[in-house]
């Protein structure tokens, strides 16, 4: 297939695990109704850690639903983006094994890999001696694991890779996709998905220090609420099937959720310089990417990091380009807690959902300080026509990513 | 474990604790002769598997021995063939 840059590169098919929802049907039905997945961390005992609050997935058996030699080799997270992955390509109607091997890539972000896998290795090198450690720790933990297994699993071996840009990954890693599919490649998998609620992986998210230690569920992850204090980590993210429009046509998919219109990426000045941060102009290259301006966005999936000083960039930027209260605005991730690299894929994906059936999902448990001046979706879903939707996500160190979808028409 | 004989259900066992198993594959059909990859095992589940058996077994393998036994009896041998002038401990 020849290079086309202005190849329209849409999404096909969702694969969501989220610790409100595993599935993509599960997660829009708890999220258009508000319902949230934090509570108190199951995995291990979070006593003697200041942070114990986590959005965790339930129910998720993956020996039932991968097979018996993926199991000794693979951390939770791969398995769940192994299934997740799975889901997609059902959801797609996309059979991979009939797809050329070279036609097909992989591209995922990370922001930690295996570590839960990691840790226990480690543990068994630290106590047991390196005999101990298995073979599988040479790859299990790495950031490129998802993508790697994901590949072998299907037969994909087209342009393919990892990105590790923490939460803005989840929009970053789709963007490769997106220039991957411009270069030729017919069909990439592509988003995020992390999970390394484990002791090692716990104390890893308290060192940002943007962990909140609230002990409530409704009352612990707060973005844009004048009561803000930090976020609740979770685990899961989703995975997408981006195809170019015309192959995924050709094919008969049977459904195009959208088009990544546009996507636009900054990094922040050096703290102290006094410059302005770097997310408005990502806003403003995702628009001019898709063409598109402010007034045709009917939503903004918010970063929402619940950082009193961050969510004050963040209202800021969308004030700058959209106007006080110009643009409804909403964070479900208020419902699953911050996924790292899972969320703004999770995003993506959702706002696919809300494009499909034109509902814009809740910010559950939060009432914005009149500060921000946000048209902030509150406690109950908002019925509105969605044609264009921008996704924003930050990553820890100054990453700005944003994304345009919007609505295609077949 | 040194001193005793490493038998095929020793090995069945280790591979499923280190590596486990394929669907497509019974392992507790007539393996003795089969490939190792034809049993769906790659040469790093071959490393886990050797890695499992030498601290098990309290020996050391060759690091060529995993590549050249290609099968569960060449395998098998081949431990034999060490615990056999390992002295017990």
């Amino acid at each position: 297939m020849a290079v086309r840059s202005d190849a329209r590169v849409v999404v096909t098919g969702l694969g969501i695990a989220a610790p409100n929802g595993l599935g993509s049907a599960g997660y829009w039905d708890a999220t258009r109704r508000g319902v949230h997945g934090i509570g108190r961390i199951a995995r291990f005992d979070p006593a003697s850690y200041p942070a114990t609050l986590a959005g965790e997935i339930d129910g998720f058996a993956a020996e039932e639903l991968l097979p018996g030699r993926l199991i000794p080799q693979t951390d939770r997270v791969t398995r769940l983006a192994l299934v997740s992955t799975d889901w997609a390509f059902e959801d797609a109607g996309v059979r991979p094994e009939e797809f050329p091997e070279f036609d097909m890539g992989v591209v995922t972000a990370s922001s930690s890999g295996g570590f839960e896998f990691g840790q226990g290795e480690l543990q068994n090198l630290w106590s047991r001696g390196g005999a101990y450690v298995s073979a599988y720790q040479s790859f299990a933990w790495f950031y490129a694991v998802n993508s790697g297994q994901i590949s072998i699993r299907n037969g994909m071996r087209g342009p393919s890779g990892v990105v590790v840009s923490d939460q803005a990954g989840g929009l970053d890693a789709v963007a490769q996709a997106r220039r991957q599919i411009r270069k030729g490649t017919r069909l990439v998998v592509s988003g995020g998905m992390d999970a390394s609620i484990c002791p090692w992986g716990w104390v890893g998210l308290l060192a940002s220090r943007r962990l909140s230690t609230s002990t409530d569920p409704a009352r612990a992850y707060l973005p844009f609420d004048g009561a803000a204090h930090g976020h609740v980590p979770g685990e899961g993210g989703a995975l997408l099937v981006l195809e170019d429009l015309d192959s995924a046509r050709e094919r008969g998919a049977p459904q195009v959720y959208g088009e990544i219109a546009g996507y636009g990426a900054t990094f922040d000045p050096a703290p102290g310089t006094g410059r302005e941060p770097g997310l408005r102009k990502a806003i403003e290259v995702a628009l001019d990417d898709a063409g598109l301006a402010p007034g045709d966005i009917d939503v903004v999936f918010a970063d929402g990091a619940a950082v009193p000083e961050l969510d004050r960039v963040e209202a800021e930027a969308i004030g700058k380009v959209f106007g006080p209260r110009g643009v409804p605005v909403t964070v479900p991730k208020a419902m699953t807690g911050r996924l790292c690299s899972g969320a703004a894929a999770l995003d993506l994906a959702t706002a696919c959902l809300a494009m499909r059936d034109g509902v814009i999902p809740p910010t559950p448990h939060v009432t914005p300080a009149d500060t921000y001046d946000l048209d902030l979706v509150g406690a109950r879903p908002r019925t509105a026509q969605v044609r264009a939707a921008l996704v924003l996500a930050r990553g820890y160190g100054g990453f700005n990513s944003a994304v345009v979808v919007r609505a295609c028409d077949r | 474990m040194p001193g005793t004989a490493f038998t095929l259900e020793a090995l069945k066992r280790i591979l499923l604790e280190g590596a486990g198993a394929s669907e497509d594959v019974d392992l507790d059909g007539d393996i003795l002769d089969t490939d190792f990859e034809a049993l769906g095992y790659e040469s790093l589940a071959l490393l886990e598997t050797g890695g499992r058996i030498e601290r098990e077994f309290g020996i050391a393998l060759d690091d060529s021995a995993l590549t050249v036994a290609r099968t569960p009896r060449a395998l098998i041998e081949v431990v034999n063939a060490h615990l056999s002038t390992t002295p017990a401990a």
